[in-house]
């Protein structure tokens, strides 16, 4: 047994350790660092909780330990670099699972006792722990259902859905109301569990309306939500580490979401209200002004690379959907071994989840030097001799720039249209999941290559 | 039908109109090809060589004049060359119409149809047939080597156990097709190449061999004037730009000059005073010595010393590297020739409402057809008047907006001051500061390394696992069993978060 301030003593290196640990993530050299930083944080923080505070029960908790983390370490394992983003998805969702308990057990706990105002602020902390992490939980699994293709990814709409969420979010505050009132009478529990039910559905309801381009808003803001659960139980047990802890992740997420937000020119209110491309009418006035696509095979792309002096690669959700990560660094090297000037353009929300792309070439070996954001290589795009778009759509779509009817006009694109030739490499001429029509592949200097990522690059590379 | 080529008459003239290589693919085209004998011995094609590519061999220029019915030359016919021209014969070289009006006189008189390789339209289109860029690009490369030969050091510096050597400094002034190949050729020696141009348009041009391009200090005068050419400029920007060369002249080793205007003496850019300013050993190669010589002191076909400057005034540059000029003036011939006989039969057609035959053919069936009406498309459209930029609308960000969210928020926090207990306003401090350092931590973090972030902040955030350990120990069994639940997902996530983003942070290489 350790005494109590040993124990507070940790819990500040740890909370130390957790701010290198994402300060770290500021570049890869010291990314690595960065993490092993956040595990010996963690590491102390159990161990000081585990002999500091824990009295009995060591078996169970052990073994309960046991199963989680080695379950952990096989999921980190086996993952697919792909299947990133549900991954992130579903552990967020234990997150708030976790959160909801925490705050259930307290509250049932007898041995926890408050009078007057400590009582009510301690039933707040309660209530908003565990709304915020039923919330984050019932979203997160949706989310991961939505990422993991096992619920569609069209957003689902119900009507008068803002009435609905306005419904819910005052049946949560008014039963929180009854079971602040009925809590000091030393009841409670029947409005907590109504509360919990409403806030499920809240999440399930949020992520439903939510379309799949949208992704890696929720995504990060499901990442804020499980940082305020964390915060909000720390409030209700007094315990600053998990204030701050929450607080970091929490504000993490949230500028996560800016960012996303930013980078598709878009409210995050509007994103969270749900739904793309239900303007309707004027997604309709950029479809009527079609032209013609020139379709080229994989011998004509493979001489306009080896022609070239730039070429710039900007993959897309596609990308990841083929599995062509690999092929595209074979690719990337063959080119480069020929000493034609490779690079990566990025969109920030390409992907399902923020800096998705970036993981993916990293697993295949791109150096990550060649991958650049989209605000440093846009402006480059004139010197460009082709540009191999894979499997993206809404950010290379011109219209965000040239029609200011259209549903995504303002968001910021790569302008790959301004190089000399684009190749864009799709499976067919369908839309994005903006549902918006693309001029580029209308455009004179664009060459469509039709097929699977995946396949067509295949081929290129042989020629090549 | 039959085309014959001539040996070449003028003085010194090296250059043949076809060669064997060009020849055969004449022959492709439907024509028969006949060779006066020794037509190319000067520029090293051997009448074998042009008979192993299919052609005939003459052995007299006047059987050649009589029975071909297209002649290809590269110079003007010298007086009584071209006297036997009959009506139906087709005849093509350089003419210069403008400069030898008598001759255009003497062609349209014959009622054959005269075709001048130097009155090709400038247009994308007749880029294959310029004869005049193919030319000019070889004399400028000749120019080159004729200052090396002249020039009594390197071109490049080099830094050598015997001491440090210098590189050579060139001005080439105009950087058309002549200049920019001088650039080209000076630079791949090693020298140090600066330009000047009177045409803005080629600034690019220039700096995109690596070479300086000196800029006036003037008013924005374009010399552009039609089909790419530059034009006669002002006094004003005539005065600023001879200041320029003089200040160049005293720097420079070499200068290299291809001025030329269209239809008009060459333009004397290099006075006297600025040679005399030049350091001893220096070079002046003048490209325009045939239309009078950019330099003061420029003597046509020679090259002269003065105050120890040697000036060259060569006008057959082209000639001095036979066999390559020869093999583009041909091919400019066959395109030309390709485009004439659309069937590919062997048979030429003069379509006047093409606009390239229009503008090279000078005479035809006892007519004068030149000057031709002025080309549609010049090689460089004419500058678009830059769009008159929409006026930035100022949008000052609403302040309202700030104020009263700050307002809201300070209230709400004062209300909160009152009722809390110290206890939590502790434990609520922390948790602001926590908010801004992670807001100040995050910004930082690099786009690529988002994905790593959300991982580790998922790993980090499982803290809440010290909730449960709180827990753990109640003695209340449904808590400790929900407690031990909590533990087992917690761990999971801080297993599973921290494991995979140490997978993924170790993907990232350079």
């Amino acid at each position: 047994m350790i005494s109590a301030g040993i124990v507070t003593v940790s819990y500040i290196a740890a909370t130390i350790l957790f701010i290198l640990a994402l300060g770290g993530l500021s570049n890869q050299e010291t990314a690595r660092r960065g993490n092993w930083y956040g595990i010996v944080g963690m590491a102390i923080a159990l161990l000081a909780t585990i002999f500091g505070v824990v009295t009995q029960h060591y078996a169970i908790l052990l073994v309960a330990l046991l199963i989680g983390g080695s379950v952990g370490i096989l999921l980190a394992r086996r993952v697919q670099m792909t299947q990133m983003p549900e991954l992130v998805a579903i552990l967020h969702s234990l997150v708030g699972l976790a959160a909801v308990a925490v705050g259930f057990a307290n509250f049932m706990d007898p041995t926890v006792h408050f009078e007057g105002v400590e009582l009510t602020i301690h039933d707040i902390e309660t209530y908003l722990g565990i709304l915020i992490g039923a919330v984050t939980f019932s979203g997160s699994v949706i989310a991961f259902g939505k990422l993991s293709g096992r619920i569609g990814g069209k957003p689902m709409l119900l009507p008068g859905r803002h009435w609905m969420n306005l419904g819910l979010l005052i049946a949560a505050i008014w039963f929180g109301r009854e079971f602040v009132i009925q809590s000091a009478a030393g009841d409670g529990i029947t409005p907590l569990i109504v509360m919990t039910v409403v806030a499920l559905l809240f999440g399930i309801h949020m992520v439903m309306a939510i379309g799949g381009a949208d992704m890696p808003v929720v995504v990060s803001m499901l990442n804020s939500y499980s940082g305020w659960a964390a915060s909000a139980t720390g409030f209700m047990l007094n315990n600053d580490l998990l204030i701050v802890t929450g607080a970091l992740v929490g504000s993490s997420g949230a500028i996560l979401s800016y960012i996303m937000c930013r980078a598709m020119n878009r409210k995050f209110l509007n994103v969270i209200a749900g739904g793309f491309g239900t303007g309707g009418g004027t997604v309709a006035s950029s479809t009527e002004e079609q032209g013609e696509v020139v379709a080229i095979d994989a011998n004509e792309a493979a001489s306009m690379l080896a022609g070239a002096k730039q070429v710039m690669i900007i993959p897309g959700y596609g990308m990841a959907v083929a599995q062509a990560q690999h092929i595209v660094h074979e690719l990337t090297t063959a080119l480069r071994a020929k000493g034609i000037n490779v690079r990566f353009g990025i969109h920030p929300v390409a992907g399902r989840m923020p800096g998705h792309m970036n993981v993916l070439l990293a697993e295949a070996r791109v150096p990550y030097d060649i991958v650049f954001e989209m605000d440093e290589v846009n402006d480059d795009f004139p010197e460009v001799d082709v540009s191999i778009v894979i499997g993206a759509n809404d950010i290379v779509n011109p219209s965000a720039q040239e029609e200011p009817d259209s549903p995504i006009a303002g968001m910021p694109v790569l302008e790959c249209w301004k190089g000399n030739t684009t190749i864009v490499l799709k499976r067919s001429m369908a839309t994005g999941y903006a549902g918006v029509q693309n001029p580029l592949f209308f455009k004179e200097n664009t060459r469509m290559l039709f097929g699977d990522a995946k396949d067509s690059l295949d081929a290129v590379f042989k020629v090549l | 039908m039959k085309i014959g080529v001539p040996k070449e008459l003028h003085i010194g003239e090296r250059r043949v109109a076809t060669t064997p290589d060009v020849a055969k693919q004449l022959i492709k085209l439907g024509y028969s090809v006949a060779i006066e004998t020794g037509a190319g011995s000067a520029a090293s094609f051997s009448d074998t060589a042009y008979l192993a590519a299919g052609c005939e061999i003459v052995s007299s220029a006047g059987e050649i004049w009589s029975s071909s019915d297209i002649i290809f030359k590269v110079r003007a016919p010298e007086p009584g060359e071209a006297d036997t021209l009959r009506p139906e014969q087709t005849l093509a070289c350089f003419l210069w119409p403008a400069q030898n009006p008598e001759l255009l006189k003497k062609l349209t008189a014959s009622g054959a149809t005269a075709i001048a390789m130097d009155s090709v339209p400038r247009i994308s289109r007749a880029q294959k047939m310029d004869a005049l860029s193919s030319m000019a690009n070889i004399a400028g490369y000749r120019a080159v080597i004729e200052a090396a030969q002249h020039f009594g050091r390197f071109f490049t510096g080099q830094i050598t156990a015997a001491g440090k050597v210098p590189p050579a400094t060139i001005l080439v002034i105009g950087a058309g097709v002549a200049g920019l190949a001088a650039i080209g050729a000076a630079k791949s020696m090693g020298a140090i190449v600066r330009s000047f141009d009177t045409r803005p348009e080629v600034k690019e041009q220039v700096e995109s061999m690596n070479a300086e391009f000196l800029m006036l200090d003037f008013d924005e005068e374009d010399g552009s004037g039609e089909g790419g050419y530059a034009k006669v400029m002002s006094d004003e920007f005539i005065k600023a730009e001879m200041t320029l060369f003089a200040e160049q002249a005293k720097d420079v080793d070499i200068i290299i000059t291809t001025a030329l205007i269209p239809g008009k003496p060459a333009p004397r850019l290099i006075t006297a005073s600025m040679v005399e300013s030049m350091k001893d050993g220096s070079v002046v190669v003048d490209l325009a010595a045939e239309q009078g010589g950019n330099c003061e002191l420029t003597e046509a076909d020679k090259v002269v010393l003065k105050n120890g400057v040697s000036i060259i005034g060569y006008t057959d540059l082209p000639s001095r590297l036979a066999a390559q000029s020869s093999q583009l003036y041909g091919t400019n011939l066959r395109h030309l020739l390709t485009e004439m006989t659309p069937e590919n039969d062997g048979n030429i057609v003069v379509d006047m409402d093409d606009e390239v035959i229009r503008g090279a053919t000078i005479c035809t069936g006892g007519e004068t057809t030149w000057p031709p009406p002025a080309p549609k498309l010049s090689a460089a459209p004419p500058q678009a008047e830059p769009e008159p930029l929409p006026a930035p609308v100022d949008e000052k960000p609403s302040i309202a907006g700030p104020i009263i969210a700050t307002a809201v928020g300070g209230l709400a926090l004062l209300g909160l001051g009152a009722v809390a207990p110290p206890s939590f306003m502790a434990h609520f401090t922390v948790f602001v500061l926590a908010c801004f350092v992670g807001y100040m931590v995050i910004w930082n973090v690099k786009p690529a390394l988002h994905t790593p972030l959300m991982s580790v902040t998922n790993a980090i955030s499982s803290i809440i696992v010290i909730g449960a350990l709180l827990q753990i120990s109640a003695a209340d069994k449904v808590i400790m069993w929900i407690a031990a639940l909590t533990v087992m997902i917690t761990s999971v996530n801080i297993a599973g978060g921290f494991a995979v983003t140490r997978r993924m942070l170790e993907m990232f290489r350079k």
